[in-house]
């Protein structure tokens, strides 16, 4: 891993039989991804199956009982490498009950894949997928209009798709330069890695090529700092008597030795002594970073507490609305107490009211009174304490948090803080 | 002096996930096989927590059939880093009859170890098992999560695993349960080799190319030694090899190679063809060998 090859993330989303197992494994055989073994059971398996043509399906699909159904029930993580970038994709099925994967899907990535059937343009499912794609504030949506073979590669089919989709991205809070539209075949590898001479009328980037020149720093987003505290590192060796660093991931933007930061939930002051990476010393971390930080003046800091600069402070507070993603098939409802996991830090939280569900194709919300499994919806919480948060639109890390049930442990919502 | 920190998105990554570990459980231990993928896992460790320690000791479970030069690099390792380690062998579970070796061809201690991993986990009381696999190596990994919940006897539900968001992990089990952590999970075998060359990492002398005694079977490369089943037609010849994986003698298999420093191995392995676990014995079995082997509990 090399620091000239960039990493891009990137989450699949399509519906039932759009193809989307076949984009990949399109992908990695067009990137010689796919090894020699690999290609040969795939090989086998499509013969068995009587196919004419390579099943690259084949080629993701993970699980014994998906095998057997034929459909993606999970998310998978897949991995491939050009000569300039590391991409990893998380592919989502496309079934109705998608949202849990898709959302968990496209929360590590930067950039969606919509796919489209050419014969069935914009359908339900489609809002949906650049629905969830604009709650998380991605960097970038790839919408790939596939299939292309089966409707004679035919222009008009293409521009009727891309002006009814533009219909959406006017609704939501993407800009024009964050949508790209490329007409595919991956079944026969059309505009994927090379050009379709049988689509000359298409004149941009194939898919790959397209890929390949996102740059992961205009796909994040510039904001910032934020450092929750994950551990606090004793050695307590003789070399090391007195070192007391404060270990975490730093987000959102960068910090420099002399910054003047707050210590949350304290609020007392410091300025940062050293910034540490294994055995070197830095003066200055970029977002991304795990670091050790050390502070000018003895400050009692624990697990789950943030340093932010002084001029940058947070909003603190005990009482909070939020977009909330439900992930379990346990309703949510009011006056249910679930912990609240923000960053590195947990509290207790308690259901005050339920707001709305909103209707996940951009047509508005409706009054309800719980959030069932792939709802999303506005609720209000009270807090055993308070936060120390931005909102999700202001800053992703810091505007995010996870709900874990108090009885089976298991995380049950996402939350974006409006 | 401006010093800029740039980090490496992975390595970042893998340091945060272990950081987690350590401040989320109270009895973690890293599954440490002598390969290369748990050789940089602690140095990823090293890394996380330095200045101070890695706060967690390593478990060695040893098949007996491990290759000696594994074992040697082991002990070597943790004297260096002044390291706990923690050896249990398959061999007592086969001698106190909870499993029972296998015979003929295609005999191996592989599957055995998970039963010495179960008790060796209950012995010691651990809540978090760090592992090194990676979602790149097999198609059952690449739906495993980096927190993967187990039950009392170390069952992996994969209909049921909890959604993991952004990078936001959530370790909370209930007593009796465990977690298998996967810090270089989005990690590809060649991002673990350049990072092995760029960090000047130590790895067993069997990843590069040396002589050994093989035979051939299946299209593989299989030692020859008394650990190793082999018929009486199974020529045996002596060759110029390596090892892309470094599991059991039983069921992992050489590559005929000239690779004989980290830049020839890093350069082998950008251009191979065959995926690193083409030469795991253990998965030929059948498609969805791996997948049946986690269910029940397998590393």
């Amino acid at each position: 891993m090399t620091h000239n090859r960039k990493l891009i993330k990137i989450a699949t989303a399509g519906s039932v039989d759009d193809g989307k197992s076949t984009l990949i494994g399109r992908l990695l055989y067009d990137t010689k991804s796919l090894t020699t073994d690999k290609l040969e059971a795939i090989e086998k398996t499509s013969r068995q199956r009587g196919f004419d043509y390579l099943d690259f399906s084949l080629a993701t699909d993970g699980l014994i009982a998906e095998r057997e159904q034929g459909i993606t029930i999970d998310v998978a993580h897949i991995y491939f490498n050009t000569a300039k970038t590391n991409f990893v994709i998380a592919d989502t099925p496309g079934h109705v009950e998608y949202t849990r994967n898709m959302v968990t899907g496209a929360s590590t990535s930067q950039v969606a894949i919509i796919l489209i059937d050419a014969r069935k343009g914009v359908i339900e499912q489609t809002n949906r997928h650049f629905f969830i794609s604009n709650l998380l504030r991605l960097g970038h949506v790839v919408v790939a209009i596939n299939k292309m073979d089966l409707v004679n590669y035919d222009e008009d089919v293409f521009l009727k798709i891309k002006a009814d989709f533009e219909v959406l991205v006017e609704k939501s809070d993407f800009k024009t330069d964050q949508i790209t539209f490329i007409p595919i075949s991956a079944l026969k590898g059309e505009n994927i890695a090379k050009h379709s001479e049988l689509m000359p009328w298409y004149v941009g980037n194939t898919l790959l090529d397209h890929l390949e020149v996102l740059e992961p720093s205009d796909l994040h987003e510039s904001t910032v700092a934020r450092f929750p505290i994950q551990y606090v590192t004793r050695p307590r060796t003789e070399a090391f008597h007195d070192f007391r660093g404060f270990s975490g991931k730093l987000y959102g933007g960068s910090l420099k030795v002399g910054d003047e930061v707050t210590v949350l939930p304290s609020f007392t002051e410091s300025k940062i002594k050293t910034i540490h990476f294994f055995d070197q010393e830095y003066s200055e971390a970029l977002p991304g970073a795990s670091i050790t930080i050390t502070l000018e003046d003895e400050v009692n800091i624990s697990r789950g507490d943030m340093l932010v600069k002084s001029s940058e402070l947070p909003k603190s507070e005990k009482q909070i609305s939020a977009t909330i993603c439900q992930v379990n098939s346990k309703p949510l409802k009011v006056g249910d107490k679930y912990t609240l996991q923000h960053g590195t830090n947990r509290v207790l939280a308690k259901v005050e009211s339920i707001d709305s569900v909103i209707h996940t194709d951009f047509t508005g919300e409706v009054p309800a009174s719980q959030l069932k499994l792939n709802d999303i919806g506005k609720v209000n919480f009270r807090l055993s304490k308070s936060i120390h948060f931005d909102t999700y639109h202001d800053n992703k890390s810091n505007g995010r948090f996870i709900l874990i049930d108090e009885g089976s442990y298991d995380t049950v919502g996402i939350g974006f803080i409006d | 002096m401006s010093n800029l920190f740039i980090p490496n998105p992975k390595e970042a990554e893998s340091i945060h996930i272990l950081r987690e570990v350590a401040a989320q459980f109270e009895r973690p231990v890293l599954l440490f096989s002598g390969g290369k993928d748990s050789i940089t896992l602690v140095r990823l460790a090293q890394k996380a927590f330095y200045p101070a320690r890695i706060p967690f000791p390593l478990l060695h479970i040893d098949t007996g059939h491990n290759f000696p030069e594994t074992i040697e690099f082991r002990d070597q390792l943790v004297a260096e880093l002044g390291l706990e380690l923690i050896v249990r062998n398959v061999q007592d579970s086969i001698n106190q009859g909870k499993v029972t070796e296998e015979r003929g061809r295609y005999a191996s201690r592989n599957t055995l170890q998970t039963t010495t991993l179960l008790d060796a986990i209950e012995e010691f009381k651990f809540d978090a098992c760090i592992g090194g696999a990676r979602r790149d190596e097999e198609k059952a990994r690449a739906k495993e999560r980096v927190f993967s919940v187990r039950d009392d006897f170390g069952q992996w539900d994969e209909k049921n695993q909890r959604p993991e968001l952004f990078d936001m992990l959530n370790g909370r089990i209930h007593q009796g349960q465990n977690v298998r952590v996967f810090p270089i999970s989005n990690w590809t075998e060649l991002d673990v080799w350049e990072y092995i060359k760029t960090e000047n990492i130590a790895i067993p002398s069997i990843y590069f190319a040396h002589k050994r005694e093989v035979f051939f079977r299946d299209g593989m490369v299989w030692t020859a030694n008394e650990h190793v089943y082999r018929e009486s037609h199974e020529e045996v010849f002596e060759k110029m090899v390596r090892f892309r994986t470094v599991g059991d003698m039983t069921c992992t298999a050489a590559v005929l190679s000239d690779a004989d420093t980290l830049e020839a191995v890093v350069a082998e392995i950008r251009d191979s063809t065959i995926s690193e676990r083409g030469a795991r014995i253990d998965d030929k079995r059948s498609e969805a060998a791996m997948e049946s082997r986690k269910k029940v509990g397998y590393f």
